[in-house]
């Protein structure tokens, strides 16, 4: 299941673009300096402690945090500048998984699924809602949940749905957040899997913000390691894995002795 | 952008320090924010979309919801009032005023008060602990990042459904706390329906009308305003949940007091002069 590690060199402007990027809680500095590019067809992890800030992060991407100081371009488009409409405009490129899914718990996953459709897409009928839903499910493999309601799923069967909720919009980046926290192995190489599935049914461009070494390893193009509030080391699972970091060691260790 | 202004406010009270001592500038905050919240309010009630399907539901549940405990407490209200009322006028052979006295009460003060006593406690903690929930389950974040308002969506939907229902529900209250007012005075005093309406009506002006109206309108849109606003800013986790619930019960209530007291005043001095 592992993946070429190819490079993807872009002459194109990338579809992320962060640069110099501060944000701070109160006196809890939590990002101190970041820069990324992610470019088209380009899947990058995001690793570091918890707490280090990852989530807080991708907040700033689709503009539910805003930064302190910095800039975070999205399909070239300044998110911190954007009015209500064009912010709204750029979601519907972004699909955001989130760590604890964030089903709606009042509605089942037929409503889950369709509520963005509906809301975003005007003049829509049944028809076209219900096919382009069972469409989202089955591409996540649980076309048959359709009724269910949240509550009634495990864990690993929400993340899908919470993903099969952002394809329905057709995205064109994904940011996934601990996709596979929480799981036992075998339901993390699903959403591995999946996670793979996306990027080559929808292309997509991907980051992916984990604490797995493995999903890392299996579905990323690069990896980032954020410690401290900055990228310490940026490159492919080979450049950064042969290392005498000794922090990256550690960090390393720790995942595969788990 | 609303959005944009709380951040600066916020990032100017972080960059200062202290201003005054933390507690307070933690407060003032509180009330820069929920300032900001009802301003945000206005504005986005006003511009579509309107979510039209998602307001009627919420209108019926506000009032399925309290329905039967407004029935009962409205009930017992009426009769229990009635009842206590009467040794005083028995002294004066005036029991015939009790079908009015009772109606000034319920329409003056009961009505509107004690519906909004049952539905902070029942709708109120309800929303609140239902936002609350979206919030520390990031489902609000979720409706944001998929181009949704969540503002338009759950906030302005569910306070113009209490501001909307709650009135209906005072006036339901009234007739059910009359009604039982009637079973009362009819076993005691054998008076018939249309004599005891007729009688309770006769001293209630337009003014007091206008002013139940304007209660049960003012009562509405707090218990709504404020459980959102507690439910919409929940922190930490499922104790935010549980705590946004009973901040937004006890303050609802606290409010719907003040704004009692403000609204008679302005009405008596409009009334006497
Ligand atoms: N809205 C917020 N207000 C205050 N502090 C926050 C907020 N969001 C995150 N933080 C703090 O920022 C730090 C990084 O959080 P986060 O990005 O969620 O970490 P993680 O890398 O585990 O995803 C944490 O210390 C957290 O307490
Ligand atoms: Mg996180």
């Amino acid at each position: 299941m592992e993946r070429e590690n190819r490079h993807i060199v872009n002459d194109h402007a990338p579809v992320i673009s962060i640069s110099g990027l501060f944000k701070s809680f109160g006196e809890l500095p939590v990002l101190q300096g970041i820069d990324l590019n992610l470019y088209e067809g380009e899947n990058i992890a995001i690793l570091g402690k918890s707490g280090s800030g990852k989530s807080v992060l991708i907040k700033m991407i689709v503009g539910l945090l805003l930064p302190d100081k910095g800039l975070v371009t999205v399909l070239g488009q300044n998110v911190a500048a954007l009015n209500r409409k064009a912010l709204d405009r750029l979601r519907l490129h972004i699909g955001f998984s989130f760590q604890n899914s964030a089903l709606y718990d009042s509605m089942n996953v037929f409503q889950n699924l369709a509520f963005p459709l509906t809301m975003n897409v005007k003049h829509l009928n049944r028809l076209q809602v219900t096919r382009a839903v069972e469409e989202a499910l089955e591409a996540v493999g649980l076309r048959d949940k359709i009724r269910e309601m949240p509550s009634d799923l495990s864990g690993g069967q929400r993340k899908r749905i919470g993903i099969a909720r952002t394809l329905i919009l057709k995205p064109k980046i994904m940011l996934y957040d601990e996709p596979t926290s929480g799981l036992d192995p075998v339901t993390s190489a699903d959403i591995i899997e999946l996670i793979n599935l996306v990027q080559s049914q929808y292309h997509t461009s991907s980051l992916i913000i984990t604490h797995d070494l493995t999903c890392a390893k299996n579905t990323a193009n690069r990896i980032a390691m954020l410690s401290k509030g900055k990228f310490s080391k940026i490159g492919s699972f080979d450049e950064l894995f042969v290392t005498d970091d000794d922090q990256l060691k550690a960090f390393f260790n720790y995942n595969f002795l788990q | 952008m609303i959005h944009n202004l709380k951040h600066r406010i916020n990032v100017r009270f972080a960059s200062k320090g202290v201003l005054f001592s933390k507690k307070i500038d933690e407060f003032l905050c509180d009330c820069s924010n929920a300032f900001l919240f009802v301003v945000r309010f206005f504005k986005e009630a006003f511009t579509k979309p309107f979510h039209l399907n998602e307001l009627i539901n919420q209108c019926f549940d506000v009032g399925l919801k309290s329905l039967l405990l407004i029935s009962i407490t409205g009930f017992i209200v009426g009769v229990v009032f009635t009842e206590q009322s009467r040794p005083g006028l028995v002294d004066f052979g005036a029991t015939s005023w009790l079908p009015s006295l009772v109606c000034l009460a319920i329409v003056r003060a009961l009505g509107p008060l004690v519906t909004a006593l049952i539905c902070a406690g029942k709708v109120g903690s309800g929303i609140g602990a239902e936002l609350g929930s979206m919030q520390v389950t990031e489902q609000i974040d979720a409706m944001e990042v998929s181009a949704i308002n969540p503002f338009k969506y759950l906030v302005v939907t569910r306070v113009m459904a209490t501001t909307i229902a709650i009135p209906v529900l005072a006036i339901y209250c009234s007739f059910i706390g009359l009604y039982g007012s009637y079973l009362n005075v009819h076993e005691q005093e054998s008076s018939s329906l249309i004599s005891f309406y007729q009688n309770a009506f006769s001293y209630i002006s337009f003014l007091d009308l206008f002013a139940f109206m304007l209660k049960s309108v003012t009562y509405g849109f707090t218990i709504g305003m404020v459980s959102c606003y507690m439910g919409y800013h929940a922190t930490q986790g499922t104790r935010g949940v549980g705590r946004a619930a009973n901040q937004a019960v006890v303050l609802t209530i606290f409010l719907v007091f003040i704004e009692e007291f403000i609204i008679v005043t302005g009405i008596n001095f409009f009334r006497y002069g």
